[in-house]
């Protein structure tokens, strides 16, 4: 092998690429939080007394589980807007298929959370007078968070490398930017490596303050 | 003991599908009354302690609190509004057969919860109620502990500091020594009984029978979802009447002494 790597090429384009990672930041988080609120509710519909409510909400996560995300994505830039007439930008387009997919993971982290915890704990703290909802917020929650983590910071983890896809729908994220100077340079070593590293310093800090946060959560078992 | 009933039911009716578990109970409670709720496991005794503070919807029948009807009446249906309820249990005090404390409080977050979330009260005024019903169950040196970490009886302690903490007027005990080894039966029925000596009104479910003679001020034997037999403690479990409270009770003393 005499090929010489020179990452003066990276250097030399690191605000592209520093652009390009805070388009990656604005998928990845929004669709996070809105994902696990999202999540959280449908978890709720999929516990609800009303059957219809209930069915519902399985066919939406289903549809999402099981079928690519990839296609989810070019689904909603290219199919949605003959469905509704109006044409999403890329970064929409992008935002909305992770943040559905991940709504729809997370409401099967979360009800899987809630039936794992047992039903005394609702009734102890509904039997010293508290509403449902406090009851939920006080009692159920912080249990179904500390046993959830790991699959939250999981599913984190998976969302920060999913929103990769966005490039296909040419959204000007991390992977984009990368894609696009390595075929303007023809050096794809050293701006692909460059690339696999910015997002490993990006996504690893929070697994490992998971780690730590899990540690301290599990200090009452 | 003649006054006004703090609690009274009327024509209590509870199914659970097809299966009828309570068949019509009427039953009133006046302030300082203690009643031991006997019978076979199965019987319904849990599940009628349980309609009395809506743990269980009833399927039919009423349930008046001092005097006022819990549910909203309206067209022959009547509803229960959740507001209704949380008032309703924060004056019935409940504690339960598997404690169900708060794994992730320390002991006296757990006594605390209820004051600040519920009573909306300041955590310095909280925490002096509840590290003083700490003290009353005995247990001021656990302030800190997780509840996972303390014995079967400690926890039932800290459930039953927890109930007192909400000062309710009536006290319902769901079995509250089944789950607990012999060696920890003791410390928890002393706690129940220095309650009934300051004159708390009580509902208890119980397979302790020579608890239920000396705590109780009436003992209900409860059989195929009906009160069997109604009595002093000393007409129900040592004079029994109806032939099928006798055969309990032979049942339940065929090992002792």
């Amino acid at each position: 092998m005499n090929y010489v790597p020179d990452f003066s090429i990276v250097t030399d384009n690191w605000i592209v690429l520093l652009r390009g990672l805070w388009v990656t930041i604005q998928i990845w988080i929004p669709s996070i939080v809105i994902g696990l609120a999202g999540g959280f509710l449908l978890a709720q519909a999929r516990l609800a007394r009303r059957g219809w409510i209930r069915g519902t909400s399985l066919v939406y996560v289903e549809l999402f589980r099981d079928t690519p995300v990839l296609i989810q994505l070019i689904w909603f830039y290219y199919a949605f807007p003959i469905l509704v007439g109006v044409q999403l930008s890329p970064y929409a387009a992008a935002l909305l298929g992770l943040t559905l997919n991940t709504s729809a993971y997370a409401s099967e982290i979360f009800r899987g959370g809630i039936r794992s915890i047992h039903r005394g704990q609702m009734e102890g703290a509904l039997a010293i007078g508290m509403s449902r909802a406090q009851a939920m917020r006080r009692v159920i929650l912080p249990q179904v968070i500390k046993r959830m983590l790991p699959a939250f910071t999981n599913r984190t983890i998976e969302v920060a490398k999913m929103s990769s896809l966005a490039s296909v729908i040419s959204v000007h994220e991390l992977m984009y930017q990368g894609r696009l100077l390595s075929s303007t340079y023809y050096r794809p070593f050293e701006i692909l490596t460059a690339v696999a590293f910015i997002y490993f310093v990006l996504i690893y800090p929070g697994t490992f303050l998971a780690g730590r946060l899990e540690k301290h959560l599990a200090r009452s078992n | 003991m003649t006054g006004k009933p703090i609690l009274e039911v009327k024509g209590l009716h509870k199914r659970f599908g097809d299966h009828h578990v309570l068949k019509g109970i009427d039953f009133t409670v006046e302030p300082g009354e203690r009643v031991a709720i006997i019978g076979g496991s199965g019987s319904g005794k849990s599940t009628f302690l349980r309609c009395m503070n809506f743990m269980e919807t009833l399927s039919e029948g009423e349930i008046w609190l001092d005097g006022t009807r819990i549910g909203v009446e309206k067209k022959g249906t009547v509803t229960y509004p959740e507001k209704q309820l949380c008032q309703v249990r924060e004056r019935l005090g409940m504690v339960f057969q598997q404690f169900n404390l708060f794994p992730h409080m320390s002991v006296l977050n757990n006594v605390m919860e209820g004051l600040v979330t519920v009573q909306g009260k300041s955590k310095p005024e909280a925490r002096r109620i509840a590290e003083a019903e700490l003290a009353k169950v005995g247990l001021s040196e656990k302030h800190d502990a997780w509840p996972g970490r303390l014995s079967g009886g400690q926890q039932q302690r800290v459930a039953i500091a927890r109930a007192l903490s909400m000062q309710p007027e009536i006290l319902l005990f769901d079995e509250p020594t089944s789950s607990l080894d012999p060696e920890l039966v003791g410390e928890v029925l002393r706690v129940i009984k220095q309650l009934a000596e300051e004159g708390r009104t009580m509902l208890l479910v119980t397979h302790e029978l020579g608890f239920a003679y000396h705590f109780a001020t009436k003992v209900i034997f409860l059989a195929e979802g009906v009160f069997h037999e109604v009595g002093t403690p000393d007409e129900i479990l040592k004079h029994p009447k109806q032939a099928r409270t006798q055969d309990f009770l032979r049942r339940f003393g065929e090992f002792a002494f």
